[in-house]
């Protein structure tokens, strides 16, 4: 392990791994200790880091980066449906396919940069949603979604047993996946991933990718070819979409068309911006609060507002309630809109920044005191 | 005109119009290994167009540059940098979001792995040759106090420094530099000049754009006068100096 990772890494990761494994347990107080909704967490996490590894690193801000994560989605389906309930191969192929989808898809995309870049991205993206919703229907099932009936053929798992009664259900060599099993697979794999993009930040590659972010055109003339760099930041983001989207059909195998909406990608730039871009932990943070956000503020009803105000007298509580209404249930997008806004003009960094600069008020001052030192050393004086 | 020994740089007979307008005419000069050649005149001579003419950002519209034998002609700057041409530019081009230690490192990196190389298993910090080539280039040019700073922090004459250290550190076999010392102070075009006199004691050749005569007397070997986009004089310093066809062009016909 010598040499492959720092100590101040191997902290960060060991304290990641930590938090992500005992999520079950810190996340009680907040009532998201389900299977269900935790799973989502690990799943929008692997999602907005390989997002990250694009837009955080090099700046090239895609807009349709859902096409990745639907296309995974349909590939691990269609080998639930073809291979083998096993979700190894599924996982695996929808990866290749995602990748391969990124690797065209990037590749003509990254001839333009900025705003050109983010349209070309989202344009394609709407494409690979109406070939899902309309046009590929045999493979997609459009409308309603594909899923998986007995009657699939499945040739690698027929060939040791037969098919099973009842409905299938993904497995891992036999072993279920529902339930917690389901998430600790999953929480395997961000941690995997999380692993992946703290090697390619502090790697000479990642370095690479970060001088683009700043100056392509001083890249140019350092001699560096850009367009194979960005172009790898893309296809690895886009199979780690992939990963994400595949992951999502284990535990909920209906693969449908609106998991590639341009709204499902505005949704993970969301995720990835409210955190920290460029940050490591950030964008999994902002996964999180989206998440948390969907499912717990949208389930809360004016009930559950009545007994949380009930400290205030009856008319006043009313009042509370009608107005806090609006913010919660089916308003739920009004205060994830509101935290955005706010996020992005007091703590243009996201989360993180805000963390960093509590850390620099009450923790030690760091050692970066050199950066505002004068200059001792001249030119002449070193000779 | 004929190729002398040991020339690197070749720009052979280039013409570059823009529209109607001739920006570069019969542009023939050699640059000899090893040695400084300034470009000079007055503004609107051609001295920038030259010198993206050199370093393929604008194609010629006839002639040819050859540097070392090859063809630049055509080439994508990158492709350029590889070859052994390094650039500074007029306005400082640096990494301004990274740190200068990391500004100085990366093109270490691209000296070493070419212009592409997936380098994802090594950690930056584990990079240690890499890292003490930085700093002692760093340490050159002054600038090893701050070096965990942020390079966009940094002030002009500082991030002209920077970018130089970033060009020196690929040891490139021919260095352009665009007008080095604009926009500086005395101190620090003075402090320019001693390091610029620095690499020379290394046998770098240098192409040099400038405005300052009193950078260019002091550092240039040959020098090269333009004026409309044509060559009106060559020669060493105290020949350009004297000839009063460059004393008209220039300075109408003031004393140099």
């Amino acid at each position: 392990m010598a040499g492959f990772m720092s100590r101040r890494d191997l902290t960060l990761f060991v304290g990641f791994a930590a938090i992500v494994l005992l999520l079950p347990i810190l996340a009680a107080p907040f009532g998201a200790a389900y299977p269900d909704l935790l799973q989502r967490f690990m799943i929008f996490g692997i999602f907005a880091l390989g997002f990250n590894i694009l837009f955080g690193l090099t700046g090239y801000l895609s807009f349709g980066h859902a096409a990745f994560f639907g296309v995974g989605s349909y590939a691990a389906m269609w080998s639930f449906k073809l291979l083998s309930l096993n979700a190894l191969p599924a996982i695996i192929f929808a990866v290749a396919i995602a990748g391969v989808f990124a690797l065209v898809i990037g590749y003509v995309s990254l001839r333009r940069s900025g705003i050109y870049f983010s349209i070309l991205t989202l344009a394609f993206a709407q494409m690979c949603y109406s070939l899902a919703y309309s046009v590929l229907t045999p493979i997609t099932n459009g409308e309603t979604g594909l899923r998986m009936a007995s009657s699939d053929p499945r040739v690698l798992d027929r060939l040791f047993f037969d098919a099973p009664a009842g409905v299938p259900v993904p497995s891992l060599f036999g072993m279920s996946l529902s339930g917690w099993n389901g998430f600790y697979f999953s929480a395997v794999f961000l941690l995997a991933t999380f692993l992946l993009a703290m090697r390619i930040t502090n790697s000479p590659f990642g370095m690479m990718l970060k001088g683009i972010k700043s100056n392509q055109n001083r890249m140019n003339y350092t001699g560096f070819n850009t367009r194979p760099y960005t172009l790898t930041a893309f296809v690895i983001s886009g199979m780690l979409a992939g990963l994400a989207g595949a992951l999502l059909v284990v535990t909920d195998p209906l693969a449908g068309a609106e998991r590639m909406q341009w709204t499902a990608s505005g949704e993970v730039v969301l995720m990835t911006i409210l955190g920290g871009v460029g940050t490591l932990v950030g964008p999994v943070i902002g996964a999180w609060l989206i998440k948390y956000f969907e499912n717990i503020f949208s389930s809360f009803n004016d009930n559950v507002l009545s007994s949380f105000f009930s400290f205030l007298p009856d008319g006043a509580r009313e009042v509370a309630v009608t107005i806090a209404g609006k913010f919660v249930g089916e308003g739920w997008h009004l205060s994830l809109g509101l935290l955005f806004v706010l996020i992005v003009v007091f703590l243009p960094g996201g989360i993180m920044e805000g963390a960093r600069r509590i850390g620099a008020r009450f923790g030690r001052p760091r050692n970066g005191s050199r950066v505002g030192r004068q200059r001792e050393l001249s030119p002449t004086a070193a000779e | 005109m004929l190729t002398r020994e040991n020339v690197v740089l070749h720009v052979a007979d280039v013409h570059k119009n823009f529209g109607g307008l001739h920006a570069l005419s019969d542009i023939d000069l050699q640059v000899e290994e090893g040695k400084t050649h300034a470009i000079i005149g007055p503004n609107g001579a051609g001295k920038s167009t030259l010198l993206n003419v050199i370093i393929g950002r604008l194609p010629p519209s006839s002639g040819a540059v050859v540097f070392d034998g090859i063809v630049l002609t055509g080439k994508k700057p990158h492709e350029i940098n590889q070859l052994g041409v390094a650039r500074v530019f007029q306005t400082p081009e640096i990494f301004a979001d990274l740190s200068i230690l990391q500004n100085v490192m990366t093109p270490a990196f691209a000296r070493r792995d070419g212009a592409f190389k997936i380098n994802m298993f090594r950690a930056v910090d584990n990079e240690k040759e890499i890292r003490q080539e930085a700093e002692a280039m760093l340490e050159d040019v002054g600038l090893i106090d701050r070096r965990e700073g942020h390079a966009g922090a940094l002030s002009r004459g500082d991030k002209r420094r920077l970018e130089l250290a970033m060009c020196l550190i690929q040891k490139p076999r021919l260095l352009l530099l665009d007008e080095p010392t604009a926009g500086m102070s005395r101190h620090d075009t003075n402090t320019t000049i001693e390091l610029l006199k620095k690499i020379k004691a290394r046998g770098m050749t240098k192409v040099i754009i400038e405005h300052d005569m009193h950078v260019v007397f002091s550092l240039a070997d040959r020098v090269t006068v333009l004026a409309q986009g044509r060559i009106i004089a060559a020669g060493s310093p105290d020949e350009v100096r004297g000839n009063p066809v460059v004393q008209e062009a220039y300075l109408g016909g003031a004393h140099l």
